[in-house]
């Protein structure tokens, strides 16, 4: 059970997602949870053992590093990421309820279901409109939530991004005024602006797909009004369709066959 | 052999749960075991070689260690990953003692193997209670062993061979403190999540049960 399992998982709901959603998870996996495996784990992989203070006083040592780094930047990122990837399990969930409505549909032989067999409706990529626009909003909504709340976290935290390299210590059992040298501070402070950098990216992603899917749904509304007006019913099922064909066909190199299945 | 066993475990009990049970699932898997895997094991790595006595009595540190750590708190964390994910394979093994048995009369005796009806029901119903109950079992131990979910930064011990009371520290208390909260959190969330699939399932079945017999006084 690793970061790869939480690969599979999201990658089912990469075929659900907006092109912005689709852009948000690479940038998920190969900016944020690969750079933290490959990288950022080995540089504070030997945080607390080559955290130096000039006394002898045994304790101490272990004192000043629990005052100074109350929660570790590695294990912050860590939770900040599984958070931050929570919210598409709610999609995933809703994609897997409505697959399964389809199949029990079809295993009744209702005349109404449009598919010919079980595994059309398991490669079926549902549009996001409806109750499941909401489920994704929402969580587009709780992801940019997570985000800022972890980022304003390490801010208050850490004062600021910043690693310095030396720290004045005098909590107890220290008898005076202690220095503490922390290990690898720039590399640290790198790796630090680097991982907000990132997250800065994802949450602006957030607020534009959220934008998106706002100007879709106003759009979508004003039409079905305007169009109830004037054209009969049936033209506008024929465009719709078409539209969805399209979609489907241009859409269709880009997906993961991998599903979060029920 | 090691998590991924477990992963492909809840997997398979996945298909078989109610919805609330794939919510049970689906928050074991991502703020349990990935946190567990992420982000605690590490913090608890190093724990005997940072744990740090103000004393050069050799012997003394280990002693204390031992006396102040009987089973480690993340030792005891996966012990509790493991035992809360099993009775949910007595599920899986009725469904496939029914699909055997199906194969070996050669006939379909159930509508659906993988339904949660009858005896199968029975079987759920105990795994959530089991389930309940582990959680519940764990945490009283997480409490008793290590008097509350309080980890201090002092500790002071007296042991032989240590020659008087002598001071201790323990390394990364507050990050410790933070995790064991967290496991807390989730343990009572899925504890509150068994509870509701548990009374959803009752109510259920017993509403199924009345209006059938409702109807067959009718008739």
């Amino acid at each position: 059970m690793d970061w790869g399992a939480l690969h599979t998982i999201l990658g089912g709901v990469n075929k659900h997602s907006t092109s912005i959603g689709k852009i948000w998870l690479t940038v998920l996996f190969i900016f944020r949870i690969m750079i933290l495996v490959v990288a950022a784990e080995r540089v504070w992989g030997d945080e607390q053992q080559d955290f130096v203070c000039n006394t002898l006083q045994p304790g101490c040592r272990n004192v000043c590093y629990d005052h100074f780094f109350p929660i570790s930047h590695i294990r912050l990122w860590a939770l900040q990421l599984i958070f931050v990837s929570t919210p598409a399990l709610l999609v995933a969930m809703h994609v897997a309820y409505r697959r399964h409505e389809k199949k029990k549909q079809f295993r009744k032989g209702d005349q109404k279901c449009e598919y010919k067999d079980i595994e059309e409706i398991r490669k079926q990529r549902f549009r996001i409109e409806g109750s499941l626009w909401w489920t994704y909003t929402s969580s587009i909504f709780f992801r940019l939530i997570f985000e800022a709340v972890f980022m304003y976290a390490f801010y208050f935290m850490y004062d600021g991004f910043r690693m310095p390299r030396l720290m004045k210590c005098n909590a107890w059992p220290c008898p005076n005024t202690v220095d503490c040298f922390v290990s690898r501070p720039t590399e640290k402070t790198v790796f630090t602006i680097f991982m907000i950098a990132v997250s800065s990216i994802c949450i602006l992603l957030n607020v534009a797909e959220l934008c998106y899917l706002l100007t879709k749904f106003f759009l979508r509304r004003s039409k079905k009004a305007g169009n109830s007006k004037q054209q009969p019913n049936h033209e506008n099922k024929e465009e719709t369709k078409q539209n969805e064909m399209n979609e489907l066909i241009s859409d269709s190199c880009q997906n993961t066959v991998i599903g979060f299945s029920s | 052999m090691s998590w991924a066993f477990l992963r492909d475990l809840l997997s398979g009990v996945n298909k078989y749960s109610t919805g609330i049970g794939r919510i049970w699932v689906a928050v074991v898997f991502m703020f349990r075991l990935l946190v567990y895997v992420a982000a605690a094991e590490n913090i608890w790595k190093h724990e005997h070689d940072e744990f740090e006595c103000n004393i050069k009595q050799p012997g003394c540190e280990n002693v204390c260690f031992d006396h102040f750590f009987p089973v480690s708190h993340i030792r005891l964390w996966a012990l509790q990953l493991i035992m809360v994910s099993t009775p949910s394979l007595l599920v899986v093994f009725h469904v496939a003692y029914r699909e055997n048995r199906e194969k070996q009369h050669n006939q379909k005796l159930y509508r659906n193997p993988g339904k949660i009806d009858g005896g199968l029901l029975y079987t759920y119903l105990i795994s959530l209670i089991l389930k309940t109950g582990l959680e519940i079992v764990f945490l009283v131990l997480f409490y008793k062993l290590y008097n509350g979910f309080k980890i201090p930064r002092l500790v002071k011990c007296d042991i032989k061979p240590c020659p008087n009371t002598v001071d201790c520290y323990i390394s990364k208390p507050t990050e410790k403190m933070i995790f064991l909260y967290f496991l807390v959190a989730t343990s009572c969330l899925c504890i509150v999540l068994n509870l509701s699939e548990l009374s959803y399932l009752i109510f259920k079945y017993s509403i199924k049960c009345y209006l059938k017999r409702h109807r067959k006084k009718q008739q």
